[in-house]
């Protein structure tokens, strides 16, 4: 099947090009990163972990997403679902490989790796989270190939790939949940110290996988000429909408906590990401513009998906709304959420983290890759169902 | 034919050989700790300490145990830590630089003058930072302008243990927690889960920041991208020496190093004789180093 991604028209492949411009940037300054140390990114004694780890964990949500497709269409046969789903399962394929490589990047002995599974600490939250990644990384390439390919021979997929695909869905929330705990479980770090940050991570992601996966659709049926039909990205609307605002609501237990109880530990953090927080007469605040869109880009998002005009009538309206809530549950845990946590540190100083131009080109690459992966399997997928059409 | 035949033959029983070597060693691996667990119904760390080489603190531990401050519970076997005297240190802000100094020194621990590169074991710190859980009104003259020394705390149930994914670090027997070089792939885990923030990076390369010529080539200078902290100075533990800070305190007794378990140790005896507190002990970590305010 894979040749059906060696076709394409000129878009095609200026799309590819444009991503392996980044890809190549990225690799460039990886090198350079590889032969100086992690110094070379903007991270520190007191922030020690930055824009990667932020991303990896954000994008383990877009992959976790993925399973509010998978559930409806295979367990509730939700026919509806029928030419989405391999959207879906594709995204986490490469969001997942987006994971890995965020992970890999941030290691300071990157070839020590194996050391994981060598010497394995089962007490470890990042031994199981390599589990679980994997493991989902897997069921879903074994499964959107398996169904794929049956697809194309028209005929039913064999009966054992099931197994798998309800294996699958457990997994999907066991990533973002397993992702959770590497933080929850933490002492001392009052912001992360929550038993609401896996309902939370669940519930973004399972609104922001999905959000991208409607604005990817969108942007198939114009240029691929692949229509998921309208029905799924009417019901795939309503998911977003009810997982976006159970993020909020989740967002709002937490203020409530932190002020309500006045424990100066939970409140900093919060301060410190929506309104900046004063220590020795200087008021630490470089997060709080990215909050702040945090917020209003939800309520923007929320709007354009809760009036009845620009969700149904309009696909330019339906796609900006996504693209809004997506935008904003990323600012919300792919910068709020690890990037604050470490503010004030265990010494109750602050640092402020700032990004290098090497990091941000190695974290700009990354994406680039998932999304070079992401368009060469739906090429494929796509390249199938027209196959069976013709 | 038959020569072929036998290549596939070795190649299955080799394949077979592979399969029962990797389950033993994941059983290896997992298989004690969970049975351990599920049988004693606690943590391998207690559990060893329940088989106690001493009966006597085998003893003091059910005494406790029965006036009902289970929580601090000394555990069995040697448990070594440090009691930081600050009305000493208080009066000579210059023996405090002497120890750091000289414990950078003996640890060849990089100097690096951008911050975000910094690598520290033992440093100075206010009162309101070592301690941020204890109240700043009105506080008293003497602990405004004293400065606090602070390490690593060497727990007796450290975070960052559990969190290091490769046992890169580690508890030893005596209560020291330790660290792999060679081992630890630079994930950080272990620096989120401390409370202290006793943990540095090697950002870049720890020699570039050290003066080569004048390194303590009886310890080793690290590589970039792992994780150090203060180790009690297990190296000079183990020779029957006293950590290198104790060292420098000498008879002004500002720092005192023992047992925790042994009570005719001069650390219990001081604990015994002095109020002291420890770093945030709602962590619930159990700290071994303890300070005299």
């Amino acid at each position: 099947m894979f040749e059906k991604a060696l076709k394409g028209n000129k878009y095609y492949w200026m799309w590819l090009a444009f991503l392996g411009t980044f890809m190549a940037i990225a690799a460039f300054c990886y090198v350079r990163q590889f032969n100086y140390g992690l110094g070379l990114t903007g991270m520190s004694r007191d922030v020690s972990w930055g824009l990667y780890i932020s991303q990896f964990t954000f994008l383990v949500g877009v992959a976790a997403g993925g399973v509010m497709l998978v559930l409806p269409y295979y367990v509730h046969n939700y026919k509806a679902f029928g030419r989405i789903t391999i959207l879906g399962e594709f995204l986490a394929i490469s969001a997942l490989l987006m994971c890995l490589s965020f992970i890999v990047v941030d290691l300071g002995q990157p070839m020590r790796m194996l050391n994981v599974i060598l010497h394995a600490q089962p007490r470890s939250m990042l031994f199981y989270d390599m589990i679980v990644l994997n493991g989902y990384l897997f069921l879903n390439i074994l499964c959107g190939w398996v169904i794929l390919t049956a697809e194309r021979k028209e005929v039913k997929p064999p009966k054992w790939i099931y197994f798998f695909v309800y294996l699958s869905i457990p997994f999907a929330v066991s990533i973002h949940t397993v992702t959770a705990m590497l933080y929850c479980g933490l002492p001392g770090r009052h912001f992360w110290l929550s038993a609401i940050v896996a309902p939370r991570f669940l519930a973004s992601a399972f609104a922001a996988g999905p959000a991208l996966i409607v604005v990817v659709a969108l942007i198939l049926k114009r240029v691929a000429n692949f229509d998921v039909g309208k029905k799924a990205l009417d019901k795939l609307a309503t998911i977003i909408l009810y997982a976006a605002l159970t993020n909020m609501f989740f967002v709002g237990l937490e203020f409530f906590v932190a002020y309500y109880s006045n424990i100066p530990g939970h409140i900093h953090t919060i301060e410190y990401l929506f309104f900046g927080l004063e220590h020795d007469g200087h008021v630490y605040n470089n997060l709080v513009p990215f909050m702040r869109m945090f917020v209003l880009l939800f309520v923007v998002g929320v709007a354009l998906l809760s009036i009845p005009y620009t969700r149904r009538q309009s696909d330019f309206w339906l796609g900006a709304g996504c693209t809004a809530l997506f935008i904003s549950l990323w600012l919300d845990k792919g910068i709020g959420f690890v990037l604050g946590g470490f503010v004030p540190n265990p010494l109750n100083e602050i640092t402020e983290y700032y990004p290098t131009a090497n990091e941000i080109f190695i974290a700009l690459g990354i994406w680039a890759m998932g999304f070079f992966v992401l368009t060469i399997l739906y090429k494929i997928a796509i390249g199938v169902e027209h196959e069976i059409e013709a | 034919m038959s020569r072929e035949g036998g290549y596939i033959q070795m190649d299955k029983k080799r394949r077979d050989f592979l399969k029962i070597a990797g389950a033993t060693t994941l059983a290896g691996l997992g298989g004690p700790a969970v049975v351990e667990r599920l049988v004693t119904g606690t943590s391998p760390a207690q559990a060893r300490a329940g088989h106690g080489e001493h009966p006597v603190a085998h003893g003091a531990k059910t005494h406790t145990a029965a006036s009902g401050h289970e929580d601090n519970n000394a555990p069995t076997g040697r448990r070594l830590g440090m009691v930081v005297d600050l009305r000493k240190l208080r009066k000579q802000p210059e023996l405090m630089e002497k120890i750091v100094h000289a414990c950078h020194a003996e640890h060849n621990v990089p100097h690096f003058p951008n911050k975000k590169d910094e690598i520290k074991w033992i440093w100075r710190t206010k009162f309101e930072n070592a301690f941020p859980e204890h109240s700043d009104y009105y506080k008293d003259k003497l602990t405004i302008a004293g400065d606090v020394l602070v390490l690593c705390n060497h727990c007796d149930e450290p975070p960052c243990v559990k969190a290091c994914p490769t046992r890169a670090t580690f508890k030893n027997k005596d209560g020291i927690v330790a660290m792999d070089y060679h081992r630890c792939i630079g994930c950080r885990f272990c620096m989120a889960a401390c409370p202290y923030g006793s943990r540095s990076f090697n950002w870049r390369d720890p020699r570039a920041g050290l003066d080569m010529n004048h390194i303590n080539h009886r310890f080793p200078t690290r590589m970039r991208g792992v994780v150090e902290k203060c180790n009690f100075c297990a190296e000079r533990v183990g020779l029957g020496k006293q950590p290198k800070c104790v060292e420098v305190c000498g008879s002004t007794k500002a720092m005192i190093f023992g047992d925790l378990n042994d009570p005719d140790s001069e650390i219990r005896q001081v604990l015994k004789d002095n109020f002291t507190i420890q770093r945030k002990p709602s962590a619930g970590t159990h700290p071994s180093v303890f300070y005299i305010v």
